[in-house]
This record gives structure tokens, C-alpha cells and sequence, in this order.
């Protein structure tokens, strides 16, 4: 295949991916609106810098308001992450990439677009949010569904995929890396309701509250969710799931030859010095070291992917 | 009539570049051509740090050859050489033999274009017999436009040469392809070797101009030397102006900054 | 009450029902036209879903656009199509004879059926393909020949698209639409399939591969990119055929050979189906500003190392001017009487024809010589008087840009409109494939319907739709 279609593939699905983030983090950010725990401008601030918007945020807005966030992360074509903006760039990807898709799937993508381009070209009302939100979600599982239903599994199929799982693992990285602070283990009495919500934040961020609850318990504090959304391979945002994703379809384009290609090594050093450990040696290590070490290794192994596999010239 | 000539030639081009060059391709048009007047015994060209991709006879029947840079190359050099053997034919290479049809070269080109100073130098020359006037041409451009090495731009055209009232070989030629073709004949450009009589060495190629009468053919002039050519010139490739002749054309990625050494040599045996 | 001036396919010039529209008229007096008003709308979705768009040239954001579809399809006999195929066959064969010649001895020319300065004025001329032989001797591999109809049994060529043919897409689509849409007209009515086409374009262009190519032949198309407005066609080619669709930065010269950038390094290209105009094809040789081609392509072909289809230069002989002589020029060729006779056209650049032409501006239609898209064009008997003097100053101006031909009495389709069926003009591009074994013409073609009332411009970018082409199985 061509190493512009891998390169448009995997962009495609990273930015689907980013969309479906964003959305969920303006969800999130709604929630704790509502519920009038903590200050308001400090949460939008957090949820901006999850998003990885906050500096472009800053120098475009200033002020830090509800509307002024959400209208940010949601439509403003001045935000390239913006949902409406990765919805478009998702599009675009895929327009270049069109003989790469099934129809089923150009279709899907195609009417995630044109549902977009109703809903998000004016400002969205407050009471509207919830419902804009769940279609935006609702069309980008349509994408998945398609692609998982549709798609041939083979070279094209691993960089859809790689582009997924390399956002996503990012995506959950900087939730940690902004919120780390509140999973430190303080002499601070936990438990308090600021701490509960702080934590109840993460887990909405990466969809993940109700699978939590169920498997660690109603006492389960910090240090769980720290190895819920590191370690654990059964849930489908932690880094550890990602990485499994991330080193089956490196293996899959590797096939045939007798040496691990250079991302797949990349990828193994990450699973060796950072994945391969209990939570108390990452809270020794220091949780906030260990984060933005990960993301900088997550960085670089897009990158190597982008080299080996022939993007640009 | 002078005796057969045999000549040896070297033409060497390096070019240095400031950075390394991604990707880079270059056209060559730097072999003689076996024609009535000259024969061409061997002929090689040799690349250092890039490979020939491709040859074929272009619509002027010029031997091109296609090279490639090796990646990251920072200097490419290209030689050509072997041994011509020259026959006199006063100047007069005969009838058109084609690929490309005898009207293409009544064509001007953006280098060639007959504007109003061109048209001047056309005024001035009256002869009734075709070879006569254009014989009259060539004196005429010599007289009005000085040789002066390096008085010009290699991009410049005709016109810009007359304008400035100064030229080398390529802008003399040129002025006589626009005057020429506006005055009804058929004409082209000529890169070719010179050999000259005090040295071997050289800085770079000549170039002269052909045109077509119909009582004789193709029949050449250089221009700059004020006579047609002999024994000594050797000619390498033809086109409607230099563009089309140029000894190398060339595309890149990389490397911002371009130096070019000619090294030429042409000598008896 | 007079007869319409205008030959209607489904009425003719007397409100008879002609046979080929029978069953289909049947089925339509029994529809409700509520139901075919939401099929009509129905329509315009699936084509917005599946992205069958153009982009709109000069716009500053490329914006996508429908080109509208009209349900009622146009109607062919198989004995009408199998007559038309026969001119169009032969008018193919003389358009490559005549390329070969004029690259090579310009025999037409020696022999004074075509002046040397048609050719040698030309700038659809290109040197650069003087001697070359394209691989399995074909010049225009695809082509498509516009065809207007006045009458029953009276067809004309209108113009000879011989470098890039485009819409063939809108062919296929529409007919898949028809399908989805209305499957039961089909099985009542036995219509030829186009559906093939992508094979036997693909098969086509395998046929023509260089000289030496063992296994089967890598065939890719070169698109200028998503903003060109006929991306999606390009696209949906190349998804059809199953192949590469590459753009110019994913090529390069590797070897002797073009080859396009894959994950697992280069891979050379044996036929290239490219969608970009000569002058940008390579800025080596050509226009070296150009960023939508490939460096050094021309060496490649003309080493032998590449099909280029169409092959460049072919512009020469679908150019305006040239248009005028091609009934000499099926003569020359194929020794025959062509089958389908020209447009009656006056050549501006000739001192009699331009009089005539002046005189008579608000009578004809006067097209630039280079034209295309319907731009640049003067319609007489729609402009306004300030229109036909303004057109009049360029015409003086360069008269040999001009060709003019009469107002033609184009048939017409029942089309679907907000008051039911109304009767609309159209034209028909049937698409030819051109390979050494043989010229294939594919039974229907796009058919272009003026929907404006009246108005007899078929071009999508002034306001066209299109219609499914049936060829009945007679």
C-alpha cells in the first residue's frame, strides 16, 4: 500500500478518536459543572488542558468561562482539536484515502461529517449539549462499527488501528498528567467530597466509572484507579490495553520479516520500563516522571511509525 | 578543404551542494551526435554519486541520458568523453532528416521571440541571395551586440541581449534564431564543442546557430567567431534554443546552494 | 396547434410515443407522483452520503457539489446505440491514426488535407512526443465523444474529448442509483449493463502496459489531489479498478522505471492513468513550477519504461480547430465516409467564415478553440445585444480562437420537474476504451440535461444534471 494511505489512514483514526475524546471530556467538564463541587474556571481550565488545548486557549480566549471553553473544545475551527475541527480533518483524511475504505465505512465517516455540519456550525444551547454529544458519539461508533465489520484485516486495517490506540493512549496519559496530583498519596485525609470528585472526574474522562466500581469496590481510592487506568488490560483506555493493541498490529505489519521492526522495539521498551511494574513502584518512581515520560515515548514512536512506514518522503 | 580532424574530448561538470539533496534528477544532452560531418568513435560518460536512470533520442534526435542523485549526495559529477573524428563540410550539414518536422523550427520560443530589436537588426541587412543574407545577419548581430564573457544572464532572451548591447556565444545565437526565423528560415540552436588553437582547456561548451535554405539545407554560422564552422566544432545537441540543447537540466530536493566547475578539454590526436 | 420545433426522444416531433420509451411510460402513468418526488429527493441523499460531488473551480474553499439527477432516464434502442457505436468506433480509430501521423510523417499535411499551421499554431502540440512510439501503438486510451441529437435517426458529433474524458463515474453511479431506486423498472425493461466498465477499463489499460512486462501489469491513477474538482472520480476509479490512486509526491523515477512510495519501500508502475493535464505532468520537462506531477516521467516513457494513458499530447486532436477537419480526417485514415457527420462549423481564423460569422453572432453558437466547461462561449440567441457586441470585440481581436457553429435543435428528454414530466435538452457522451486488441464502446454513456427551461447549456458548471442512459436489449 501506499505510505500516503497509511499515513491518511492512520491520521483518520486518530483524529475520530480525538473527537470522540474531546466530547466526552466537554461531558465531563458539564458533570462537575453542574454538581457545583469546586470552582468552576479551575475545572474548565483542567478539562482544556486534558484536551492539550490550553495554551491556544489562552492566547485566543483568555478568560476562562463555561461557554467560552466548551464553544472551544466543541466547534471553534480556530482549535484544530476541536471536535468539529477533527470531525472535518477525520473527513478530509478520508477523502484522500477513499480507495483504502470500504463504502460502508466512507459512508459512515461521511454522515458523522454531515451530522457535524448541522449541529456544530451555530453555537450549540446549553440544553441541546447533552443531546449534540451523544450523536456526535453515536456517529463515530458507527465509524468503529464499520471499520470492525467491514474492513479487510490486514496492512490498512493495523494502521487504522495503530492510529486509534496511539491517541487514545495519549489521550489517557495527559488526563493522568494533568490530574496526577490528585491521585498522590497525601497525609491528607482521602475521602473528603472534593477528593470523590476529583477522582469521579478521571474516571467519566475515560469512561470508565461504572467498570471500576464493580471490580475494585465502594473503599477503592487512588492507588486503584492509578493501576485501573495504567495497568489494567481489561479496560479498554488504559495504557496497558493500548500498548497490547499497539504491539499486536506492529507484529501484524511485520509479518514475514525475521527482526522486530524498530517501532515494534520502540513499543517494547515502553512495555518493559514502564507497564511491566505493580503501581507501588510507579507511585516510587514518581507518578508525575513516570507520565511525561510516557507521553514523550508515545510521541516518539508515532514518529518512528511515520519513518519506517514511508508517510512522507 | 582541410584534412579529416580527430579530436578527444573531456567535459567534466561537478556541482557541490550546500546541504545534502534529498532527491535530485538531472537531464543530460552532453553526447556528439554522428552526423555527415563527424563521426563519433567512442563516447562514455561516467557518474560518481548518482546512476543513470534512463537514455533515449529526443525529438531532436539528441542523445539524453537521465540521472539520478544518490540520496543525501552533497557533490555530483558527471563525465563525458571520448574521440570524434570531424570532415569538412564548409559549414553545410545538407537536407533535413527529422524526427521533428522543418516548420517546428520556424517556431519562436520565449528566448527567440523577433521584438522590435530584433526587427532593427533585421532592417539593416539586404542581400537578394538567401545564403548571402544570412551571412549579413550573422555580421550585423556581431557589430551591434559585443562579445563580452560573462556580460550576461543565462536565462536571458534575445531581446535582453540586444537591449544591453552585449552577449556571450548562447545570447549571439539566440539573436540570430529570432532575426532568422522572422526573416523565413527555418533555424536552430547548436551546443557543441570548439577546438581552439592556442589551448586545450575550457571553460565551457560553444554554442552556434543552424539555419535552413532551401538550396543547400542546414547550414551553420557561429555567430561570435564570424565564420561557419569546420573541422573544429563538434556538435553535441540541437533544439529550438538552449533550453531544448542545454548540457544538463536539472531538479532538486535539498541542498539550497549550488556550485557548478566545468572542466573541458578538447585536443588533437 | 404547431408541432414543437424540438425533437422529444419520448414523443418525437408529433405526441406519438416512440418504442423505446413504451414500457417504461406505462409504468410511469401509474405512479403517484408524491411517491417519485421523495424517490427524486431520496436520490440527492444517497448521492450527498456517498459523496458523488464535484468541486467548483475558483473558489477560495473548494466546495462540494451536487450535480443534480433526474430520475426519468433516457431511453436508447439497441439499434440506435449499435449505429452510433459504429461512427463513434470509427471516428476513434481515425482520432489514434491521426496522432500517430502527426508524431510522426504528418502524412495529412504532405498530402494538403489539413494545413501545416493547424498543428504547427497549436499549442495542444507537443514536441516532446515527435518519434515516440506509445506502447501497443495507442494514443488516446479513453476517450469520449459528445454526440447531440436533431431527429430520429440524426446524430452529431458536437466534440472529441481525447485527453481526459471525464464523468464516466456519474455513468456508473447513476445507474446504481437506478437500481437502488426503482429495481423494478429493470426487471420490466432488459437494459445493457455499464456496470463493467471498471474491468474493462482495467483490462484495457493492462493491455496497453510497455513492452516486457511480465506478470500482471501495476496500473495506477494520478490524481492532482482532493481539490480538483473531479476528485471523486478519480477516487472512485480507482477504488473500482482496484488499484493505487497516487498524486505526485508519491512518485518518483526508481531505477529506470515511475514508481510510487509504499510502506515497504518503491514499487514501479507499469500503466499510469493520469488525470493531470500535460504542462503539469512533469516539471522536468514541462512547466517546472508544476507540484501535481512527476520529475522525469517523460524520460521514462520515452525510454520506453511507461504507459502513459492518454498519452501525451493527444490534446491535439480534440481541440476546437482541429474538430473542424475531422471529417477529412476520417477519410484520410479509415478510407471510409464518416459514419457520423460533424456540426457544420465556421473557422474564424478564415477570412470568409469569421465575415459569415460576424454577421450572423446572434444566430450561432461561437466557442473558444480551447475551451471546455462551457466557459468563455457565446450562445446567440440567449445574449443580450451589450453580450453580442462584447463578444464581437474579442472576436476581432483573435479570430482564430473562435470556432462557430449554428444553434442546434437539440432533442430533448421528459425530465422530472415540480410540475411533473417537461420536456429538457440533452446531449450524450458515450465512453470508448481504446487497447491494442480492439475499441469498446460502452452502451449508454452520461447523458447532460439542460435543466433550465429553454436553455440549451449542458455543462454541469452552468447549471446541468444528468440522466441514466438505458440501451434497451432489442
Amino acid at each position: 500500500m501506499l505510505g500516503k494511505t497509511a499515513n491518511g489512514l492512520f491520521w483518520l483514526f486518530r483524529y475520530l478518536e480525538r473527537a470522540e475524546n474531546t466530547a466526552r471530556l466537554i461531558e465531563t467538564g458539564q458533570r462537575i459543572a453542574l454538581t457545583r463541587m469546586g470552582d468552576s474556571a479551575a475545572e474548565w481550565r483542567s478539562v482544556l488542558q486534558s484536551a492539550g488545548v490550553w495554551p491556544a486557549f489562552e492566547a485566543a480566549k483568555g478568560e476562562v468561562t463555561k461557554e467560552a471553553a466548551i464553544n472551544w473544545l466543541l466547534r471553534d475551527r480556530g482549535n484544530s482539536s476541536s471536535v468539529y475541527s477533527c470531525i472535518c480533518s477525520a473527513r478530509q483524511n478520508a477523502r484522500l484515502v477513499r480507495t483504502a475504505l470500504t463504502g460502508d465505512m466512507w459512508e459512515a465517516i461521511n454522515s458523522a461529517y454531515m451530522n457535524a455540519q448541522d449541529n456544530l456550525s451555530r453555537q450549540v444551547a446549553e440544553r441541546d449539549l447533552p443531546g449534540c454529544l451523544r450523536t456526535l458519539r453515536q456517529n463515530t461508533s458507527l465509524v468503529r462499527g464499520m471499520t470492525h465489520g467491514t474492513m479487510l484485516r490486514g496492512e490498512r486495517y493495523d494502521f487504522a488501528r495503530l492510529g486509534t490506540f496511539l491517541e487514545r493512549a495519549d489521550n489517557t496519559a495527559r488526563i493522568l498528567d494533568v490530574k496526577y496530583y490528585v491521585l498522590l498519596p497525601t497525609a491528607r485525609a482521602v475521602g473528603s467530597a472534593l477528593d470523590n470528585v476529583q477522582w469521579e472526574t478521571i474516571l467519566r474522562s475515560v469512561a470508565a466509572r461504572g467498570g471500576f466500581r464493580m471490580e475494585y469496590g465502594a473503599d477503592s481510592g487512588p492507588r486503584d484507579i492509578t493501576h485501573f487506568l495504567i495497568l489494567d488490560q481489561r479496560l479498554p483506555r488504559s495504557l496497558a490495553f493500548c500498548a497490547a493493541q499497539l504491539q499486536e498490529n506492529l507484529r501484524s505489519l511485520n509479518a514475514g520479516n525475521a527482526h522486530p521492526s524498530d517501532a515494534m522495539r520502540k513499543l517494547d521498551y515502553i512495555n518493559r520500563k514502564y507497564l511491566a511494574h505493580e503501581v507501588d513502584a510507579i507511585f516510587e518512581y514518581g507518578l508525575h516522571e513516570y507520565i511525561t515520560e510516557i507521553i514523550a515515548l508515545l510521541a516518539d514512536l508515532a514518529q518512528e511509525i511515520e519513518r519506517e512506514y514511508r508517510f512522507y518522503e | 578543404m582541410s584534412d579529416p580532424m580527430h579530436l578527444h574530448i573531456k567535459h567534466t561538470t561537478r556541482y557541490s551542494f550546500s546541504g545534502p539533496v534529498t532527491y535530485g534528477l538531472q537531464q543530460l544532452r552532453k553526447t556528439p551526435k554522428t552526423t555527415r560531418a563527424q563521426q563519433v568513435l567512442n563516447w562514455t560518460t561516467s557518474i560518481e554519486n548518482g546512476r543513470k536512470e534512463a537514455d533515449f533520442t529526443d525529438h531532436h534526435n539528441n542523445a539524453v541520458e537521465l540521472v539520478s542523485f544518490d540520496r543525501d549526495t552533497t557533490e555530483l559529477t558527471v563525465t563525458s568523453q571520448g574521440e570524434v573524428v570531424l570532415e569538412d563540410v564548409s559549414g553545410v550539414l545538407g537536407r533535413h532528416l527529422g524526427p521533428a518536422p522543418l516548420w517546428l523550427y520556424e517556431q519562436a520560443t520565449r528566448r527567440t521571440e523577433a521584438k522590435s530589436g530584433a526587427r532593427a537588426l533585421i532592417r539593416k541587412v539586404d542581400a537578394p541571395d538567401p545564403l548571402d543574407r544570412l551571412h549579413a545577419l550573422s555580421q550585423t548581430i556581431r557589430d551591434s551586440v559585443a562579445f563580452q564573457v560573462g556580460a550576461s544572464e543565462p536565462s536571458w532572451s534575445a531581446e535582453d541581449a540586444i537591449t544591453h548591447g552585449k552577449g556571450v556565444c548562447q545570447d549571439h545565437t539566440h539573436i540570430f534564431l529570432a532575426c532568422a526565423r522572422a526573416m523565413g528560415f527555418p533555424a536552430r540552436y547548436v551546443s557543441g564543442y570548439l577546438m581552439l588553437d592556442d589551448r586545450t582547456a575550457q571553460e565551457a561548451m560553444h554554442a552556434w546557430a543552424e539555419a535552413h535554405v532551401d538550396a543547400l539545407g542546414w547550414v551553420g554560422f557561429d555567430i561570435s567567431n564570424g565564420i561557419s564552422p569546420d573541422t573544429r566544432y563538434v556538435r553535441v545537441a540541437t533544439g529550438l534554443d538552449y533550453a531544448d540543447a542545454a548540457p544538463i537540466t536539472g531538479t532538486r530536493i535539498g541542498g539550497p546552494e549550488e556550485r557548478l566547475e566545468v572542466e573541458i578539454d578538447v585536443t588533437q590526436q | 396547434m404547431p408541432s414543437d420545433p424540438f425533437f422529444d426522444e419520448m414523443w418525437g416531433t408529433e405526441k406519438t410515443l416512440r418504442d423505446p420509451y413504451a414500457t417504461f411510460h406505462q409504468w410511469f402513468d401509474a405512479e403517484d407522483p408524491s411517491r417519485l418526488r421523495a424517490k427524486q429527493r431520496e436520490c440527492e441523499d444517497l448521492f450527498r452520503l456517498t459523496g458523488i460531488t464535484f468541486n467548483v473551480y475558483g473558489r477560495a474553499e473548494a466546495e462540494e457539489r451536487l450535480i443534480p439527477f433526474d430520475i426519468i432516464p433516457r431511453i436508447l434502442s439497441g439499434n440506435e446505440f449499435f449505429k452510433l457505436s459504429r461512427g463513434i468506433e470509427q471516428r476513434v480509430r481515425a482520432i489514434n491514426a491521426f496522432l500517430h501521423d502527426i508524431y510522426h510523417k504528418q502524412e495529412i499535411v504532405k498530402a494538403g488535407r489539413l494545413p501545416a499551421e493547424m498543428i504547427a499554431r497549436n499549442d495542444a502540440f507537443l514536441p516532446h512526443m515527435i518519434g515516440v512510439e506509445p506502447p501497443g501503438g495507442v494514443y488516446t486510451h479513453i476517450v469520449g465523444i459528445d454526440i447531440v441529437r436533431t431527429g430520429p435517426g440524426e446524430f452529431f458529433v458536437l466534440e472529441d474529448n481525447a485527453r481526459t474524458p471525464s464523468g464516466v463515474s456519474y455513468m456508473l453511479e447513476n445507474r446504481e442509483t437506478m437500481l437502488q431506486m426503482f429495481p423494478e423498472l429493470f426487471s420490466r425493461n432488459r437494459v445493457q449493463p455499464v456496470q463493467n466498465y471498471p474491468t474493462n477499463l482495467r483490462r484495457s489499460l493492462a493491455a496497453c502496459a510497455p513492452a516486457g512486462t511480465k506478470d500482471a501489469p501495476v496500473v495506477a491513477v494520478l490524481t492532482p489531489g482532493i481539490y480538483n474538482s473531479a476528485y471523486f472520480e478519480h477516487a472512485f476509479l480507482a477504488d473500482q479498478m482496484g488499484v493505487e490512486l497516487v498524486e505526485g509526491h508519491d512518485l518518483r523515477v526508481v531505477d529506470g522505471r515511475v514508481a510510487m512510495r509504499t510502506t515497504c519501500g518503491y514499487k514501479p508502475i507499469d500503466v499510469l492513468y493520469r488525470r493531470v493535464d500535460d504542462d503539469f505532468l512533469d516539471p522536468l520537462n514541462f512547466n517546472p513550477d508544476s507540484q501535481l506531477g512527476v520529475a522525469g516521467i517523460m524520460d521514462v516513457y520515452r525510454a520506453g519504461g511507461i504507459t502513459i494513458a492518454n498519452a501525451p499530447g493527444t490534446g491535439i486532436a480534440d481541440d476546437k480547430a482541429i474538430y473542424s477537419y475531422m471529417p477529412e480526417i476520417v477519410e484520410f485514415y479509415t478510407g471510409e465516409q464518416p459514419l457520423l457527420p460533424n456540426v457544420p462549423t465556421w473557422r474564424c481564423s478564415e477570412a470568409d467564415d469569421l465575415a459569415y460569422v460576424r454577421e450572423h453572432l446572434a444566430e450561432l453558437v461561437v466557442k473558444e478553440v480551447h475551451g471546455s466547461g462551457g466557459y468563455g462561449m457565446l450562445v446567440g440567441p440567449a445574449a443580450s445585444k451589450k453580450e453580442i457586441a462584447d463578444f464581437a470585440r474579442k472576436l476581432d481581436a483573435r479570430p482564430s480562437n473562435y470556432i462557430a457553429q449554428p444553434t442546434l435543435s437539440l432533442s430533448t428528454v421528459p425530465t422530472f420537474t415540480a410540475k411533473g414530466l417537461s420536456p429538457r435538452h440533452v446531449d450524450l457522451r458515450p465512453f470508448v476504451l481504446v487497447n491494442p486488441n480492439g475499441i469498446q464502446v460502452t452502451p449508454g454513456g452520461l447523458t447532460r440535461v439542460a435543466l433550465k427551461k429553454g436553455s440549451l447549456v449542458v455543462n454541469s458548471s452552468q447549471g446541468g444534471g444528468t440522466k441514466d442512459t438505458w440501451v434497451l436489449e432489442d
